[in-house]
């Protein structure tokens, strides 16, 4: 057809610098943070800017880094999951009675645990995923359920004490510096990290976990099944808490019922700083790393200038709650910029 | 001429479009005011800026002889402004009467709400827009239509001084129009101002008096309407002649049977179906809102549930009971709320297209971007679709031009059958046409295509033979020769005048 219309694409602002803008905007902005933080730190705190203490946050950042990374599945796809950390404990409980068995050599015995962490916080997350779609119940009420029922699980499975005696080399793994300056545990979390973006950024399995938490009636109605996709979400963030166990018998060496309290609203809160959107849909995992990293760096950092333990919290409650507000502003200017 | 609202050098600026740019335009008191433009052409963004949700980059605008910087939509209200959007905006979770009377909930004593007064007052309201529906009733169980009359009964449930009607009538059938256009009428005796969006160009020589025209943003011309006729707003709007609109081929002939539908039961109190569609036909889905039109096709489509029927594709009977099964066996479906159900809203308009099919772009799992960029673009502009690029959210195209997408993702999908639900709706006429001729195209290729529209003359000028609904029911199944809008329109009231 012959017209005299315009071209269909007009673009005072190229497109290549709306993108510019765009990545400015939703991933700079977490990045630059923490590079502020840092600074600050490492100018009024004593002994911040060592070595040493760089080494320590490495080390600290490793489990919730790993915990969040499965969180981040979890969120993007439009739910979220409480279970996280007693799904933890009730792993390393699996995973430390595993490993003592004195009938098997090290080797084995630290695969099979391995095996049976990443069983465990799968079957739980499968279940969460499952439960709550099948009867269409929010996510918030089923992950609630299952850390009440993992954390008894933990209990009855290590008869409520503590269990140690490790391998000798699983924990010399675990205090493992590569090249002086790598912890061991910090490179699993990039590992998953990075493993995580790959999905997430290159394959259809990535694209429906965005889909789904932007319209899943749009997907379902597009001929897809987005129970499907959110049961994986839930297996995956399952998945992760069964690592995240093996990195923290690495860095504790003991499997305790208790362990993991409280950590799942770390894991939420480094997702939710890291720039994912709790309404689901929008959001990077490399975001994740630099919020988990964000709020070790302020934990750290208040400890050395001797803001006592209770003021902590405090602070770092306050910055999730900034992370929030400054998210509800960079919506509305992302959606300016697209 | 005494102005109510006039404009000056007026622009507005987004990253990636400039969507007005130096629109002066006054507004007499008491007129009815036209506003057309193609599909992105700016209109909904001068109401939007009416409306206080966007604040214009330049230029001015005075209400009532007064300058008027409208803030947020409160300010808006306040000043006596009143505004129906081209997209609706009701909360899906609360009651018809509740979405009516948010502003001012019927209260008693303590601030309890007052559920006989709310009932009684919603129930009044849309009886003057002709909607039949108990007001208690939850608003995301109506269809799009059903939605479209309770906001203009919301914008009618306070006085206002100037009314903003933004495409009202894109899913309407004939009588809901006419009712739509007493009360316009009735409002503007009573001397309240009326600016009025339309794609439909026939409708508006019964209401207009002035008719503005925009494009790219600028203002074309203003004009009385008086005098001019269809084919010059055509030529105003996109600068040059559409002969035969609808362009239908007649060399084409359909084939055999492609999908058919036998005694589809979608619920107890709905009576059985069955219609037919053959391969290279465009059957046309006729009747009024709320006929049960677009639920028979979701339920065919196994989007809800039914109770029984039997589907076949080319003879042989499938078993659908939920949409993955529909597209599996060839079917596609594009959804009359491209809101809700159609688009995925905050994503790229190049993966809101290659949704349906995903394997196309991918291997092992990982998607191709460069493929996926490559169908995108090739559908964008068969389409014509009006975006800074295949990157920017949908969310930020223009009305029309989000219809071209969620048409443009069943293209890609390319199924042997499509179910159609107001394929064109808010799209402008040069669109349009491009539109129809690539279901020419489609039909050309022995796709069977169903086309449910609430526009009458376009199934007249597009169908093979059109299929009437009635209250749930298949009341009519005439032959394009026997086509005559007064015979369809009477076979489409046949049920509910019926004591
Ligand atoms: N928030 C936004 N961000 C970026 N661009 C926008 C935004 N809102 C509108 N636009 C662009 O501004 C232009 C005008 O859009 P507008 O919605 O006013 O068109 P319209 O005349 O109402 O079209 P239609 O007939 O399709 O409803 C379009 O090119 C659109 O893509
Ligand atoms: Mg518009």
């Amino acid at each position: 057809m012959s017209e005299t219309s315009q071209a269909t694409i007009s673009a005072p602002v190229s497109p290549g610098r709306a993108k510019f803008l765009r990545f400015l905007v939703r991933d700079a902005g977490v990045l630059l943070a923490l590079v502020l933080i840092t600074v600050f730190f490492s100018a009024t705190a004593p002994y911040f800017a060592t070595s040493g203490n760089a080494l320590k946050i490495f080390v600290q950042i490793a489990i919730n880094t790993v915990l969040a990374a499965g969180m981040t599945f979890v969120i993007l796809s439009g739910g979220i999951d409480l279970s996280v950390g007693s799904v933890l404990a009730l792993c390393t409980v699996v995973g430390a009675t595993v490993m003592i068995d004195e009938s098997l050599s090290p080797g084995v015995a630290i695969l099979l645990a391995l095996l049976a962490c990443m069983a465990t916080g799968a079957v739980c997350g499968f279940l969460n995923g499952w439960i709550s779609t099948r009867w269409k119940i929010p996510s918030f009420i089923v992950t609630l359920g299952m850390l009440n029922m993992a954390a008894g699980a933990a209990r009855v499975v290590s008869d409520n004490s503590t269990i140690t005696g490790l391998p000798q080399s699983f924990v010399d793994f675990g205090n493992l510096i590569i090249g002086g300056f790598l912890p061991s545990i910090f490179l699993i979390a990039v590992l998953v990290i990075a493993a995580g973006w790959f999905v997430l950024r290159f394959t259809v399995f990535g694209r429906m976990i965005f889909a789904v938490g932007t319209n899943d009636e749009a997907v379902r109605l597009s001929g897809h099944n987005p129970d499907f996709y959110k049961v994986a979400a839930f297996t995956i963030s399952g998945l992760t808490a069964g690592i995240a166990a093996m990195v923290y018998l690495l860095r504790l060496n003991i499997g305790s019922p208790i362990a993991g309290v409280g950590y799942e609203l770390n894991a939420i809160a480094a997702v939710i700083i890291g720039g994912t959107s709790l309404s689901g849909g929008k959001g990077s995992i490399i975001g994740t790393l630099v919020g988990a990293c964000i709020l070790q760096v302020l934990s750290t950092g208040l400890q050395l200038l001797g803001v006592g333990d209770n003021f902590k919290p405090i602070v770092i409650g306050l910055v999730i709650v900034l992370a929030v507000i400054l998210d509800a502003y960079r919506e509305r200017l992302l959606r300016v910029i697209r | 001429m005494d102005a109510i609202l006039s404009l000056e050098g007026v622009g507005k600026i987004f990253p990636g479009a400039v969507a007005l740019s130096e629109v002066s335009l006054s507004i007499a008191r008491g007129e009815t005011h036209i506003i057309l433009g193609e599909n992105g052409a700016g209109k909904s963004t001068l109401i939007k800026l009416l409306a206080g949700i966007y604040q214009p980059d330049s230029g001015s605008i005075a209400f009532n002889g007064q300058a008027y910087r409208p803030k947020t939509p409160h300010d808006a209200q306040l000043s006596g402004i009143r505004i129906v959007h081209q997209e609706l905006n009701l909360l899906p979770y609360l009651s018809i009467a509740e979405n009516l009377m948010l502003e001012k909930l019927p209260r008693r004593a303590f601030g309890i709400v007052d559920g006989k007064a709310l009932n009684s007052r919603a129930l009044a309201l849309l009886k003057e827009v002709g909607l039949d529906i108990d007001p208690r009733t939850r608003v995301e169980a109506l269809g799009v239509a059903q939605m479209q009359l309770v906001e203009i009964a919301k914008a009618l449930s306070n006085d206002s001084k100037l009314l903003v009607l933004d495409e009202p009538t894109a899913t309407l059938t004939p009588p809901e129009i006419e009712r739509l256009f007493a009360i316009i009428k009735r409002l503007k005796a009573k001397g309240v101002t009326i600016i009025y969006i339309s794609h439909r160009l026939h409708e508006v020589f019964e209401i207009g008096d002035r008719v503005t025209v925009l494009r790219n943003g600028k203002l074309v011309a203003t004009h009385d309407l008086q005098g001019l006729t269809v084919p010059h707003l055509v030529r105003m709007m996109i600068g040059r002649d559409i002969a035969d609109e609808y362009g239908f081929d007649a060399s084409i002939v359909p084939g055999t049977v492609a999908l058919s539908v036998a005694n589809l039961k979608r619920s107890a109190e709905t009576p059985e179906i069955s219609f037919a569609v053959r391969h290279g036909e465009i059957l046309g889905v006729a009747g009024l809102v709320g006929s049960g039109r677009t639920e028979a096709m979701r339920a065919l489509f196994g989007a809800d549930p039914k109770l029984d029927g039997v589907v076949e594709i080319d003879g042989k009977p499938v078993a659908i009971t939920a949409p993955k099964d529909a597209v599996r066996h060839g079917l596609s479906l594009l959804t009359e709320d491209r809101k809700g159900q159609g688009l995925l809203l905050d994503m790229a308009v190049d993966k809101n297209i290659t949704i349906t099919d995903l394997s196309k772009i991918s291997r092992n799992g990982l998607i191709n971007r460069r493929a996926e960029s490559a169908a995108a673009n090739d559908l964008v502009g068969q389409l014509r679709v009006k975006a800074s690029s295949i990157e920017q959210a949908v969310r930020n195209l223009s009305g029309g031009n989000q219809q071209k997408v969620v048409l443009a993702k069943w293209l890609f999908r390319g199924t042997s059958t499509l179910i159609l639900d107001e394929p064109t709706r808010g799209v402008d006429i040069g669109a349009r046409r491009e539109i129809y001729q690539l279901l020419w195209m489609l039909a050309a290729a022995k796709k069977g295509i169903i086309m449910v529209s609430s526009d009458l003359p376009e199934l007249m000028g597009m169908c093979h033979r059109i299929i009437v609904f009635s209250k749930n029911k298949i009341v009519g199944d005439v032959p394009r020769a026997a086509f005559d809008q007064e015979h369809i329109l009477s076979l489409a009231y046949q049920e509910y005048v019926r004591p």
